[in-house]
């Protein structure tokens, strides 16, 4: 098994569809950069529809609110939508985590 | 299923008294038929459990693309060859879904693939079958996409929000899969001699390890018990044995073929089939590395890994280098 | 004129036919998951522009024989595409080159057909042209990727070019049934889309850091099926190996 270097970012794909009203979230994917994941996401997420819209963001750009909240039983929320350990650069040497 | 003999906590289920009140918030919540999403609390056990899980079947699927895949290249019409591909394409994108469902957890796609990869975690017992003749596409459509829907289909309705959402998203696109199996397997079964044989020798081989996919009996398992009560395994392995013994029986004597069980009968007290066990000892062996192709799925996994690293980071390579081109331009 | 017909439809539906089997050939074995399942879609599409080919190829032949009955029933010397689709898969980057090469020419091949005088065929051009568009587009972005990247992938994509470059210039030398499609009106003279062809290659191999050889010495005997690799048997035995065993069985 080859070392790994660094993973392929994550990357949020919604897309509107022929008849859509706006743009949905559909799902998530890996790519280089936000150019390959725009042709990611019509591989996997449209087979190819034509007429679709895609808009890509990665996913550590994504602001998020805190999940609804009852009472004060929930931990304060941080402002990431995802615990995506990728948000942290853990350095080579370190070993994987 | 496609995960099989998942542990969870092994501590056996809490009641809601016992509970801390975040944690008796989180089951409550759970009762109600409420999701739980990626920010939200929740206990340790159900994220280790579902990242088990989730991988587990993520793997299964991206596994699941060998034993088909091993024909596409001699598929016997373009019809054929098209559909094919367009399954095990499917399976893909399916193992792509999960990984991401995973992800929300905490883990990387990266760390699930190296956990398959080094053995450490599993995929399901049955993609170490080999496939040998067409009629096995036939039988893996039929049974072991039929086997794997019927635990899929109920899972739409885990607690897990991104888990709920992939297996939405993948029962949709699945609906063709068995059909197409059958599909094979009707025009074998009604084809030339050879065919008809092909089919029931198919039939034979993988009748077993389609029932052993729901896995081992786990009515005294507290790990299932736990799993039920998290919502993240939604019926017990023997419930839906029973029912794909049920749904299989008439589809095989549709087809004219006998399914490979002297002691299959219809039950009218209980109003199921009486069946034959699996033979659980080759089942435990085929976990423990010892089925038929276990060593050369998990070689061509990280064959096309290990070969696969120089693109994976030359394309990277070049996004950084746009990157640093573009803001040095800025 | 109809076996110049029925020949060129044979080029076109067998370059579509051996390359998506080629390209089949990676699916689960990809270096990254959105790869494999890219790779299955460029399958998929030229698998179904075989079906369009060649039944309209069986069709004008009056024989009686479908696409099927082509692909699966004739040998090495009754094919007729070029030796570059049926060159192996090599690593994902010989792969991803050949496909390049090729998409680059058969764009502007089909884009070409889109105005035959044969309505059928324009037709079909037209529905394939706009899945050869995504091809060459994806193709394009990562031989550029790839040669720019990382030291091990340029000198990956150069050889890999080195490689295949004896085999694009049979995409555009002409031959009897070359001459008898320009002169009715059906497809264009091949050796008019090279000036286009070249400047596109030159464009992506500078942006993908890449030297295009200097020798310009093409093989031949693909499209006229004279003289095929040695690799095309060995596809076809594997391709053809069902219908060939169970000659009188249905599938």
């Amino acid at each position: 098994m080859t070392n790994p270097t660094q993973e392929w970012p994550l990357f949020e794909i919604f897309i509107r569809g022929q008849h859509g009203l706006s743009h949905r979230h559909v799902g998530s994917l890996h790519a280089p950069d936000a150019e390959m994941a725009i042709k990611n996401a019509r591989d996997v997420y449209t087979r190819r529809n034509e007429g679709v819209s895609i808009w890509v963001v990665q996913a550590s750009d994504i602001a998020a609110s805190s999940p609804e909240e009852k009472g004060s039983l929930y931990e304060p929320a941080n402002d990431k939508v995802y615990r995506h350990p990728t948000f942290f650069d853990i350095p080579e040497e370190v070993g994987a985590m | 299923m496609y995960a099989q003999m998942i542990k969870s906590t092994g501590e056996g289920v809490k009641s809601l008294d016992e509970m801390e009140p975040q944690e008796r918030a989180f089951q409550e919540r759970i009762n109600a038929g409420g999701k739980i999403e990626p920010k939200d609390w929740m206990p340790d056990g159900y994220r280790k459990n579902l990242i088990r899980q989730i991988g587990q079947h993520a793997h299964s699927e991206i596994v699941g693309q060998l034993p088909e895949g091993n024909w596409i290249t001699r598929a016997p019409t373009l019809e054929r060859k098209a559909i094919l591909l367009a399954k095990v394409q499917d399976e893909a994108g399916h193992g792509l879904y999960l990984y991401c469902a995973a992800e929300t957890l905490g883990v990387t796609r990266d760390q699930l693939t190296r956990d398959l990869l080094s053995g450490k975690m599993k995929y399901s017992s049955i993609f170490n079958y080999p496939t040998l003749t067409w009629a096995d596409m036939g039988a893996v459509g039929w049974l072991v996409d039929g086997a794997a829907i019927m635990n899929q289909v109920p899972l739409q309705r885990t607690s897990y929000g991104p888990y709920a959402r992939a297996m939405v998203r993948i029962c949709k696109e699945e609906s063709f899969h068995q059909r197409q199996g059958y599909d094979i397997m009707m025009k074998m079964a009604k084809g030339t001699k050879a065919q008809k044989k092909m089919a029931q020798d198919a039939l034979n081989r993988f009748w077993g390890p389609a029932l052993m996919m729901f896995g081992p009996s786990d009515e005294n398992s507290v790990h299932s018990a736990q799993s039920m009560a998290w919502k993240i395994k939604m019926n017990s392995n023997d419930e839906l044995r029973q029912k794909f013994v049920d749904e299989c029986v008439p589809q095989a004597e549709y087809l004219g073929l006998t399914v490979p069980d002297p002691d299959l009968k219809w039950n009218e007290e209980r109003g199921h089939y009486d069946f034959t066990q699996p033979d659980w000892d080759e089942f435990f062996d085929v976990l423990r590395g010892n089925g038929p192709c276990n060593k050369e799925r998990l070689a061509a996994r990280n064959k096309a890994w290990d070969d696969g690293a120089w693109v994976r980071d030359g394309l990277m390579a070049h996004a950084a280098k746009k990157r640093a081109a573009k803001l040095a331009a800025e | 004129m109809s076996d110049n017909l029925f020949e060129f439809l044979c080029r076109m539906g067998d370059n579509t036919l051996v390359l998506g089997h080629r390209v089949s050939e990676w699916c689960g074995h990809a270096p990254v998951l959105e790869e494999d399942i890219a790779l299955a879609n460029t399958a998929l599409d030229l698998i179904g522009q075989t079906t369009l080919w060649l039944d309209l190829a069986g069709e004008v032949e009056g024989a009686g024989r479908d696409a099927d009955k082509l692909a699966f029933h004739r040998d090495v010397w009754g094919f007729r595409n070029l030796l570059l689709v049926e060159q192996p898969n090599g690593d994902f980057g010989q792969t991803m080159m050949r496909q390049f090469l090729f998409d680059a020419w058969h764009l502007s091949q089909l884009n070409a057909l889109m105005d035959s005088s044969n309505t059928q065929i324009a037709a079909i051009a037209e529905k394939s042209a706009k899945e050869v568009t995504y091809h060459l587009e994806r193709a394009t972005e990562t031989v550029i990727g790839l040669g720019d990247g990382t030291e091990e992938s340029h000198n990956r994509m150069q050889a890999a070019l080195d490689k295949l470059w004896p085999y694009v210039g049979e995409m555009f030398t002409l031959d009897d049934v070359d001459a008898a499609m320009v002169d009715a009106g059906i497809a264009p003279d091949p050796a008019s889309l090279r000036p286009a062809y070249d400047a596109l290659l030159d464009d992506v191999f500078a942006a993908a850091t890449l030297t295009k050889p200097q020798d310009d010495f093409g093989h031949q005997g693909g499209k006229s099926g004279k003289r095929h690799s040695e690799h095309l048997g060995h596809m076809l035995a594997q391709m053809q190996w069902l219908q060939r065993a169970y000659p009188d069985a249905t599938w």
